[in-house]
C-alpha cells in the first residue's frame, strides 16, 4: 500500500505524509504517536507521475502542477519520509 | 441562450453580519466531540478565546462589514490578529459585528417555541441597548419577556432539559431547551443551530430591506441557501429557514424555499433568483443564508498549538435582492452562468475549466477581462495553522495557470495575475458563507464608483462529504456593470 497526497502546499504535505507515516505531528487526531510506517509520495512527486499515462496526467493534474509550488512541496515530502516515528 | 440587456436581472443590493460568539464556540462540532471526551479541552479552549473588542478590531472582520476593502489587507501587517485596528466600527458600510450579549437577546426574540430562556438581570441589561438597535422594533423587545430566575434555569439545566448559555466564559445568563424528548433532530444543540441560522439570516434581511429601497412587503419570494437543514427525525431536512427568516424580517407578501448545494449553494440561489426575475415568476427576490454555528471552533486545535486566539470565534450571515434591472444595479450575466454538469469529473481542473473558461468564452471574453474573482475567500490566519492552506491563494493561482494554459498571460506572470484580479481571504469559515458572496456588495460598490467592471463569483460544493457520491458541484457568475 502507498499512500498518494494532493495536498496544495508545502505545510499540508509534511503534516498528511508524516502522519501517515511517523505518526500525527500535531499530536491531533487518532494517528497520534500511531506509526503506520506506510510509504507517501505526492502525486507531483516524479516517482509517481512517471508512473500514469502522460495524457491523463496533463488532463487531470497539469494545471495544479502549474499552480502549485511543486519544489516546496517535494522538499516537505523528502522531510517527512525522514521522519522518525514518533515516541509513543 | 441570448438575453436583451433590460432583461437581466440586477444585484440591487447586499448586506452582511458578524456575531461575535466566544462562548458558543464549545458547542461547535469539533470543540464539543473534544470536551465530551476530555474536559479539559473546554479550560484550553477558553483561555484562547478573544473579546469583542479583539474580534472588532481584527482586519479580516472589519473587511467582511465593509469597513475595509480586500485588497487593502495586503497593507494590513501579519498575523492580523497581532495587529489590531485602531477605532474600528460596530457598524460598517455593509453591516455590523454583533457581540454576543445582545445576539442571545435576538435568539430569544427569533425563538417561537419558548426554547430560549434568559436569566432576569440579563434580560435587563440587554433590553435598553437592544431598544437602540436600528434594526429591532418595539415588538420585538416585548418577545425578550421578563426572564427567569437563575434558580430556573439551573433546574431545566441539572435535569438534563436544555444546555447552558454562558456569557464571558463563566456567568450563565441562560439557558436552551430540548425540543423533544428523544428527537436527536431537535435537540438543543441541533434548534440552537438551527435558531442561530435563522435570526442571522432574518437581521441582515431587515438590513437588506433597508439598503436595497425593497421594503419587507415588496419582497416576493425568499431563496434560503444557509447551511442548517431544519426538520425532525422522519424528515431532518426538510424544513424551510428562508420563510422563517422572513417571517421575522416582516416579508408578509414572499413565499420562498431552501437550496441545499454544500458550498455552492448561496451563489447557486443567486443565479437561481436571477432566472426567476428574468422569467417574469417573481420581482424582488432576497437570497439569504445564516450561520454554521457547528463550524465555531472547527479548527481550533491547529489555534491553540500555535498559542493564537481562536479566530473561528463568529457566526455570518447575509442578504442579497435581486430584482429586475433598474438601469443602475451590476446585473448577473446569464448569459455566462458556469456549470459543473455530472459527466464533467471532478478533477480541480474540470472543475475550474467548467466555471471559468467555458461561460468566459460563451460571451467571448478572456480570463483577463473579468477585474476580480471572487472565489473561496477564507482566512488563511485561520486555515493555515491547521495545514489547509490559503486557499483563494491556491484558485487564484489556479486560474491564473489557465490563463497561461490558455496564452493569455506568460507563465512568470502568474503571480502578477493571481495579485492583480485575486484578493487576500477575509471570510470567516463559515462553509457556504466563504464561497465568494462576501465580496459581492465590494464588487457592486466599486461598480458604482465606475472603479470595476466585472467580477466572476465562482463556488465549489463538496458533495462527497454526504457519502452519497464521489461527485463535487461548482456554479458561477459574471457580475457585470450596468450599462443600460
Amino acid at each position: 500500500m502507498v499512500v498518494i497526497l494532493g495536498t496544495p502546499n508545502a505545510d499540508s504535505s509534511e503534516i498528511y505524509a508524516v502522519t501517515c507515516s511517523s505518526g500525527d505531528p500535531t499530536w491531533a487526531g487518532p494517528l497520534a504517536g500511531v506509526a503506520l510506517g506506510l510509504p507517501v509520495y505526492h502525486i507531483l512527486e516524479s516517482e509517481v507521475k512517471q508512473q500514469i499515462d502522460p495524457v491523463l496526467y496533463e488532463q487531470q493534474i497539469g494545471l495544479s502542477e502549474m499552480a502549485l509550488d511543486a519544489a516546496s512541496i517535494i522538499g516537505a515530502m523528502l522531510r517527512a519520509r525522514a521522519t522518525p516515528p514518533a515516541a509513543k | 441562450m441570448h438575453f436583451q440587456t433590460q432583461q437581466l436581472p440586477v444585484i440591487r443590493a447586499t448586506r452582511y453580519l458578524l456575531v461575535h460568539a466566544p462562548d458558543l464556540v464549545r458547542y461547535g462540532s469539533k470543540p464539543s466531540r473534544e470536551i465530551e471526551r476530555n474536559a479539559a479541552q473546554l479550560d484550553l479552549i477558553n483561555s484562547h478565546l478573544r473579546s469583542y473588542e479583539e474580534a472588532l478590531a481584527y482586519a479580516p472582520n472589519q473587511v467582511y462589514v465593509g469597513g475595509l476593502y480586500p485588497d487593502d489587507l495586503k497593507s494590513v501587517a501579519v498575523p492580523w490578529f497581532g495587529h489590531a485596528l485602531e477605532n474600528p466600527a460596530r457598524h460598517g458600510e455593509f453591516g455590523e459585528i454583533m457581540p454576543e450579549d445582545e445576539f442571545y437577546g435576538v435568539l430569544r426574540i427569533g425563538d417561537s417555541f419558548d426554547m430560549v430562556w434568559l436569566e432576569e438581570n440579563f434580560t435587563a441589561e440587554i433590553r435598553t441597548r437592544l431598544a437602540a438597535h436600528p434594526l429591532l422594533t418595539a415588538e420585538d423587545l416585548k418577545k425578550l419577556g421578563d426572564g427567569k430566575s437563575l434558580g430556573q434555569l439551573n433546574e431545566q439545566i441539572k435535569k438534563g432539559a436544555a444546555i447552558p448559555l454562558y456569557l464571558n466564559k463563566h456567568r450563565l445568563v441562560g439557558c436552551f431547551l430540548h425540543g423533544h424528548d428523544e428527537d436527536p433532530a431537535l435537540s438543543a444543540t441541533r434548534l440552537l443551530e438551527n435558531l442561530a441560522c435563522k435570526v442571522i439570516a432574518a437581521l441582515s434581511l431587515r438590513n437588506l430591506n433597508v439598503a436595497s429601497g425593497i421594503p419587507a412587503q415588496a419582497v416576493d419570494f425568499i431563496l434560503g441557501c444557509g447551511e442548517e437543514a431544519i426538520g425532525d427525525r422522519y424528515n431532518p431536512g426538510g424544513g424551510n429557514l428562508a420563510k422563517a427568516a422572513g417571517e421575522m424580517a416582516g416579508c408578509v407578501a414572499a413565499s420562498g424555499v431552501d437550496i441545499k448545494d454544500f458550498c455552492c449553494a448561496p451563489v447557486q440561489a443567486l443565479t437561481m433568483a436571477g432566472g426567476l426575475v428574468a422569467s417574469g415568476l417573481h420581482s424582488n427576490i432576497a437570497v439569504v443564508a445564516g450561520c454554521s454555528l457547528a463550524k465555531l471552533g472547527m479548527k481550533y486545535e491547529g489555534h491553540v498549538r500555535k498559542d493564537m486566539p481562536i479566530l473561528e470565534d463568529v457566526l455570518a450571515g447575509f442578504a442579497s435582492m435581486v430584482g429586475v434591472n433598474d438601469g443602475q444595479s451590476p446585473v448577473i450575466r446569464l448569459d455566462a452562468i458556469g456549470r459543473h454538469n455530472i459527466g464533467a469529473g471532478s478533477s480541480q481542473q474540470s472543475i475550474m475549466e467548467k466555471l471559468v473558461t467555458e461561460p468566459l468564452t460563451k460571451i467571448g471574453w478572456k480570463l483577463c477581462d473579468v477585474d476580480k474573482y471572487a472565489t473561496e475567500l477564507h482566512n488563511p490566519e485561520v486555515t493555515e495553522p491547521s495545514g489547509s492552506g490559503n486557499v483563494p491563494k491556491t484558485n487564484y493561482r489556479m486560474i491564473a495557470a489557465m490563463a497561461a494554459i490558455r496564452g493569455e498571460i506568460s507563465r512568470p506572470d502568474l503571480d502578477v495575475f493571481a495579485d492583480t484580479h485575486g484578493m487576500p481571504g477575509f471570510s470567516p469559515t463559515q462553509g457556504h458563507i466563504a464561497s465568494a458572496i462576501p465580496f459581492l456588495a465590494h464588487a457592486q460598490k466599486k461598480m458604482a464608483s465606475g472603479e470595476m467592471s466585472s467580477a466572476m463569483f465562482l463556488a465549489k460544493g463538496s458533495l462527497f462529504l454526504g457519502r452519497v457520491t464521489q461527485m463535487s458541484d461548482g456554479v458561477s457568475f459574471v457580475l457585470e456593470k450596468n450599462r443600460a
